[in-house]
């Protein structure tokens, strides 16, 4: 074997390595701590860009750990749309991570570098892993990781915002964990790809137990991705957390999307009886709802970190209303406006953050505040961050609503889809406005004085502008980028190539 | 027949209790709830394997009966994860009660000692 063949692994095994040597090197050599997380991601980046290469091309690779052949050991996949979630998660972990160094909001507690590094760990590990046990268990890696990071920097609110966040999510687990043991008890694997042979081969008498567990297994998902009604951990969660680990955050809701899209048509696809296609009634309705929900929460939101949380929701719903098609047309599209979105959001806590961080005891509030330092440069930047979460040319998002809107006309509902996603672009567009005019054009009266914000350094600049030069970059390179997620979304939904690609001769 | 039973009936209580007490307003009831929960969850998972009295659970030429070991590779796992995940959520519980005065899970600003009974909470939501 050579380097190449072990590519699929390194994506988990960087950021498990570099871990722990960021903790060791935190607590006397500060510089270099932070010097090993930077040179993870950058790592990570690469060789997920290595991975994408590889599977742009359309192989799949399946890597067999420890070479126990495939249904029986644990097989990671990297396909095209594995691939281009490892490079989205590298891309914005750098970001984060940029924004949280030159900010330095991973000085105010312990061991932020190290909790980073392991929640990519488990989010690179999610995006790889072809066993639904190992999905399991790098989520719940992804979620302690995001437990610590989540409460850095400490405080009342985050404490409050904390036992919800880690009590719903274990119920999550728990649920998580009996439609595992339903699914096992009836298939007698766990590999995904084996899963979905066998579900096919199911007696009639467990169709039901089947459908159970598919939506025990559904609901989970949603509950990650925040969709309505599972959605109410999300806002204050993500609107206390520190503003860059926030960013990162921004990705988590989408692994539940990712995780979706990769079960569903794998294990419950066609030939998978009373659980065929099962969450397909439901997800539309819940999208459209959690759009609504989302977009509405942009327009009354009170600070600027509450309405990107906001936005989380309703870009998701976005995503999904697209994904309630699965078909490869509707399924790219969505794709496509999952990478954007998640940067677009991600830029916007950011920007958030840029903006608290100049107005001293005013914060991010979207109440009129004394004239700060930088106003129109950060107006500008939010300004770009607000086209890009509503979806206004000329940056990405106008480009994947576009495709959104042509594609769901294929879909028999396709006019609510079109009414949700065009009012909530609306509402949305008005929110921004609103929340925008009032913090860069309006000034307060009163005489208060200002808390002296701190000396005002034009590098935390950098990190927002970064995510929105590459949504720039999105929009710019939108026709390859467009045809690499149609092409992942045909090779996901054709669950008997990965069947082939992770069993090997076994199936034929 | 019995032993199945047993173990379904047990499965349900733990469950049945297990969220009863989830639901509670109260960290320290959550709590011991999600733990109730997650001994069920354990159970379950153990019983996907098929209930096997007295069978090796390796598989070899000369065994024709056997015992499913993955389950239990599973639950070993599971165990693992849901106590860590436990004594965090209990430390943090712990920390959320300290530093805001009260322990309610919905951010209820209502002192623990009011809740308790112990002090007469007349300034709602006041805390000290």
């Amino acid at each position: 074997m050579t380097f190449v063949d072990h590519l699929p692994i390194l994506p988990i095994a960087i950021p498990a390595l570099a871990a722990p040597f960021a903790l060791l090197m935190m607590r006397r050599r500060r510089r270099l701590g932070i010097t090993i997380s930077l040179v993870s991601c950058l790592a990570m980046l690469g060789a997920a860009l290595a991975l994408l290469a590889q599977a742009s091309v359309g192989t799949i690779t399946a890597y067999e750990l420890g070479d126990w052949p495939a249904p029986f050991g644990i097989v990671l996949v990297a396909d095209r749309l594995a691939a281009m979630m490892l490079v989205l998660a590298a891309t914005l972990a750098l970001i984060a991570l940029l924004h949280a160094v030159v900010t330095r909001a991973d000085r105010k507690g312990w061991h932020f570098h190290p909790l980073f590094q392991f929640q990519m760990m488990g989010l690179n590990g999610a995006f790889l892993t072809g066993d639904l046990f190992n999905l399991f268990v790098f989520f719940e890696v992804l979620l302690i990781a995001s437990y610590g990071l989540m409460l850095h920097g400490q405080g009342p609110a985050r404490l409050k915002a904390g036992v919800q966040y880690v009590v719903v999510n274990l119920v999550g687990s728990s649920l998580f964990l009996i439609a595992l043991g339903l699914l096992y008890a009836l298939t007698g694997t766990l590999n995904m790809a084996d899963m979905g042979l066998r579900v096919a081969r199911l007696a009639p008498e467990d169709q039901g137990l089947l459908r159970i567990a598919a939506l025990l297994l559904v609901s989970v998902f949603a509950l990650k991705a925040a969709v309505a009604p599972l959605h109410l951990w999300l806002v204050r969660t993500y609107a206390v957390s520190t503003p860059a680990v926030a960013a990162l955050f921004a990705i988590m809701t989408k692994v539940g999307v990712y995780s979706l899209i990769r079960v569903v048509p794998q294990v419950f696809g066609d030939g998978a009886g009373a659980a065929a296609w099962v969450p397909a009634p439901y997800l539309l309705p819940a999208a459209m709802v959690s759009a609504g929900i989302g977009f509405a929460g942009v327009f009354v939101a009170r600070s600027l970190s509450e309405q990107a949380a906001y936005l989380v929701i309703g870009s998701t719903g976005t995503v999904l209303i697209a994904v309630a098609g699965w078909q490869t047309a509707t399924l790219g599209a969505a794709l496509y406006y999952l990478v954007h979105s998640t940067i677009a959001a991600a830029a916007l806590f950011l920007v958030a953050d840029v903006v608290a961080r100049r107005r001293g005891g005013f914060a991010d509030n979207a109440s009129p505040g004394p004239d700060f330092a930088d106003r129109s440069a950060v107006g500008l930047l939010f300004m770009l961050a607000a086209i890009a979460a509503t979806g206004l040319p000329p940056l990405s998002g106008f480009i994947g609503k576009l495709m959104i809107l042509k594609s769901v006309t294929a879909l028999p509902d396709w006019g609510w889809a079109w009414g949700v996603i065009l009012t909530t672009t609306l509402i949305g567009m008005i929110g921004f406005a609103r929340v925008g005019s009032t913090l860069f054009w309006k000034q307060a009266q009163s005489g208060e004085a200002p808390a002296p914000a701190p000396a005002a350094t034009r590098t935390d600049l950098v990190a927002p502008a970064i995510a929105l030069a590459l949504l720039a970059a999105l929009s710019v390179g939108a026709g390859w980028a467009s045809a690499y997620a149609n092409a992942a979304a045909a090779q996901v939904l054709d669950p008997a190539l990965s069947a082939h690609a992770v069993l090997g001769e076994v199936v034929q | 027949m019995t032993y199945e039973f047993l173990m379904a009936s047990g499965i349900g209580v733990l469950v049945a209790g297990g969220i009863f007490l989830a639901l509670r307003a109260r960290t320290f009831q959550v709590v011991l709830g999600l733990t109730l929960f997650s001994y069920a969850v354990n159970l379950f998972l153990f019983a996907s394997g098929r209930l096997k009295l007295n069978r090796p659970p390796i598989w070899s030429e000369t065994i024709t009966d056997y015992t499913d070991p993955l389950p239990q590779a599973l639950v070993l796992t599971a165990i693992v994860i849901t106590f860590g995940m436990t004594a965090f959520v209990v430390i943090l519980a712990l920390r959320n009660f300290l530093e805001s005065g009260s322990d309610h899970v919905d951010g209820d600003t209502v002192t623990g000692d009011a809740q308790d009974g112990l002090i007469d909470d007349g300034a709602q939501g006041q805390r000290p």
